[in-house]
C-alpha cells in the first residue's frame, strides 16, 4: 500500500542520484533552475512533513484549515468558489478569483484554473498552494504519460493519478477541492478529487465556501440541451450569485469552454459590475412584465 | 449519512446501499455505485470514511480477482470475509487505519448457500441472515427481525427489503436514493427496487441483461467448475 509513498521519498544515497543522472540527458530540460523539489526526470524528491512525532496534530494546531483553532497564526490561503459541469457542448468551467488568508482579501486576481495542458483543465479550491503545485505536478505526468504511450491521457487516468497522491498524503494536512475536466477518446469528463482521496465522476459539481450559491443557481438553470451561449451564461450567472453572497468569494469570474478541439478561454468578469448589470435587466424585465400585464388587463376592465 | 442493507433468502442474497455521495452538508452526487463485484457470486457494500471506502473496495477487489487468476476459481465467500477481516483487523492495528464498514453477501455455489456477513471498521465479522449499516440500523433492523423468516423466496424477500427502504424513507430525514442487487446460482443481478415487481421483471429479461458488471476483464463463469 505504501509503494507509491516509497517511490515519492527523497533518495536514499548519493549513488542513486548518480544514476539518475547517468540515464537522462539533462540537457533536455534546458535549464536546471525553476524545478523545486521535482528532480530532473520528473519524480517528486519528496514533500517535506513537519519534523515532528505527530506531522497531522502539528498542522492542526498552527494553521486555520478545518482546524481545531481557528485563531492559529498560519492562515492558509482559501475561500472560493469554482465549478464545472457538462452538457451537449462540452464542459463549462468558472471560477472566481479572490484569495483569502483569514478575514484578509490576499489577491483578487487568481487564476484558479489551471491549464494542465490544451485539453485539461484542473480548478483550484481550499489551499491554493497544494492545488497549484499537485496540479502542476499532474500536467507532468500526464506529459509523461503522453510520450510514454504515443497517446493522450484520458480524464479518469489524469484524475486517479492526482487522487492516488492525495490519497498517500491523506490526513497530513493536505487541503484541496479540485475538478479535473476535459474531454478525451470518450467524450466530455468531469471528476472530482478532494484532500479525503475521494474521486468522483459526475455532470455537475460545484466545489469551495460559496458552492452552495453556485449549486442554488446551477441546478435550477441545468439542462442537457443548453446551446453554448446558454451554457457560459449559466456558468457565469452561477459564479456572480456566489460572488455576491460568500463573502471568501468575488472579484472577478473566469469562464473556460472545453470542446473536443480542447479548452477556450472564454473570458474575466467583474463580479459586482456584473452583479448590478444583472439586477437592473431583472428590473427593466419586472416593469416590460407589469407593463404588458396592465395593458392586457385593460379590456377586462371595460367589460365591468 | 449512508445507510446500506443485507438479506439472506433460500438460495440467493439481497444487497441493497444508498448512492449518495458529497462533502459534510452537501450531496454532490445521487447515483454513485457503492456496491462493488467481488466476483462472479460475491459483491459487497461499503460505507465509511470518503477516500478509504474506495480505495480500499479496490483493494479488495483486485486481491480476489489476482486469487481467481492463480487459482482458476474464485474464493467462497467464507473464506473471502476471512481475508476481508483479517485485512482489516490488521488494518485498525496500524499507523493508517481504514475506516470502513461493509456488508458481504455471496453465493456459495459448491453448497447452492447465500451467505450475508457484517463486518466493521475494527474488523468485526459476524455471520447474520440479514443487517444494515448506517442509518437504517436505527429504523429497519426492527422491521426485518418482524418479517424476515427462514428461507424465503425471492419475491417474499424483496417484500422485506422494501419495507426497509420504506421505513428508512419515512422516518429519517435525510432522503437516500437506493441501489439494488440479487446473487443467486446464476450470479449477481441488479433489481430495481422502486419498481412494483422487480422479481417478475428479472425473470421476465434473460439473465444477460440484468447481470452486473465483473471485474475486468470479464470473468469466464460459464467453464470455471467449483470443485471443493
Amino acid at each position: 500500500m505504501n509503494s507509491v509513498l516509497t517511490q515519492l521519498q527523497p533518495h536514499q544515497s548519493r549513488l542513486e542520484e548518480y544514476d539518475e543522472l547517468e540515464h537522462t540527458d539533462a540537457a533536455a530540460w534546458g535549464s536546471m533552475a525553476g524545478f523545486g523539489n521535482l528532480s530532473r526526470t520528473g519524480g517528486v524528491q519528496g514533500m517535506s512533513v513537519p519534523r515532528v512525532s505527530d506531522p497531522t496534530a502539528f498542522l492542526d494546531l498552527h494553521t486555520d484549515n478545518m482546524s481545531s483553532n481557528p485563531e492559529a497564526k498560519i492562515k492558509i490561503a482559501h475561500g472560493t468558489t469554482t465549478l464545472a459541469f457538462k452538457f451537449q457542448g462540452g464542459v463549462i468551467v468558472a471560477v472566481d478569483s479572490r484569495a483569502t488568508a483569514g478575514s484578509y482579501v490576499a489577491s483578487g486576481t487568481v487564476k484558479k484554473v489551471i491549464e494542465i495542458n490544451k485539453f485539461l483543465l484542473g480548478t483550484m479550491a481550499g489551499g491554493a498552494a497544494d492545488c497549484q503545485y499537485w496540479e502542476t505536478y499532474l500536467g507532468m505526468q500526464c506529459r509523461l504519460y503522453e510520450l510514454r504511450n504515443k497517446e493522450r491521457i484520458s480524464v479518469a487516468a489524469a484524475s486517479k493519478i492526482l487522487s492516488n497522491i492525495v490519497y498517500q498524503y491523506k490526513g497530513m494536512g493536505l487541503s484541496m477541492g479540485t475538478m479535473v475536466c476535459g474531454w478525451d477518446k470518450t467524450g466530455p469528463q468531469i471528476f472530482y478529487v478532494d484532500d479525503d482521496g475521494q474521486r468522483l465522476k459526475g455532470n455537475l459539481f460545484s466545489v469551495g465556501s460559496g458552492s452552495t450559491f453556485a449549486y442554488g443557481v446551477l441546478d435550477q438553470g441545468y439542462r442537457w440541451d443548453l446551446t453554448d451561449e446558454e451554457a457560459q451564461e449559466l456558468g457565469r450567472r452561477s459564479i456572480i450569485a456566489a460572488g455576491h453572497r460568500d463573502a471568501y468569494s468575488g472579484n472577478t469570474c473566469n469562464l473556460y469552454h472545453v470542446k473536443q478541439e480542447g479548452w477556450d478561454f472564454i473570458g474575466n468578469y467583474d463580479v459586482n459590475e456584473l452583479w448590478y448589470e444583472y439586477e437592473n435587466k431583472k428590473k427593466a424585465d419586472r416593469e416590460i412584465a407589469t407593463a404588458s400585464a396592465a395593458a392586457a388587463a385593460s379590456p377586462m376592465a371595460v367589460e365591468q | 449519512m449512508e445507510c446500506s442493507f443485507g438479506l439472506t433468502g433460500k438460495d440467493y442474497v439481497l444487497l441493497c446501499s444508498d448512492m449518495s455521495a458529497g462533502r459534510s452538508i452537501i450531496r454532490m452526487k445521487s447515483d454513485e455505485n457503492k456496491i462493488k463485484t467481488l466476483g462472479p457470486h460475491l459483491a459487497m457494500a461499503y460505507g465509511g470514511e470518503p477516500g478509504d471506502t474506495n480505495n480500499f473496495a479496490e483493494y479488495v477487489e483486485r486481491n480476489m480477482r489476482l486469487y481467481h487468476i492463480r487459482n482458476h476459481y474464485p474464493l467462497l465467500p467464507e473464506s473471502a470475509s476471512a481475508w476481508i477481516r483479517r485485512t482489516l483487523a490488521e488494518s485498525i492495528r496500524s499507523r493508517k487505519p481504514y475506516s470502513v464498514n461493509l456488508l458481504l453477501a455471496g453465493y456459495d455455489t459448491t453448497t447452492t448457500k447465500p451467505h450475508l456477513y457484517w463486518i466493521d471498521y475494527l474488523g468485526t465479522k459476524a455471520v447474520v441472515p440479514y443487517a444494515a449499516h448506517g442509518m437504517g440500523v436505527y429504523v429497519s433492523l426492527s422491521t426485518m427481525d418482524k418479517w424476515w423468516f427462514n428461507d424465503m423466496n425471492k419475491r417474499e424477500g424483496v417484500d422485506v427489503l422494501k419495507k426497509c427502504i420504506d421505513e428508512v424513507k419515512k422516518r429519517i430525514t435525510v432522503h437516500f436514493n437506493f441501489n439494488c442487487i440479487l446473487i443467486d446460482k446464476d450470479g449477481i443481478h441488479h433489481i430495481d427496487i422502486e419498481s412494483e415487481d422487480p422479481i417478475t421483471e428479472l425473470e421476465s429479461q434473460q439473465p444477460k441483461e440484468t447481470l452486473v458488471d465483473a471485474p475486468n476483464p470479464p470473468l469466464d463463469i460459464g467453464n470455471v467448475g467449483v470443485t471443493a
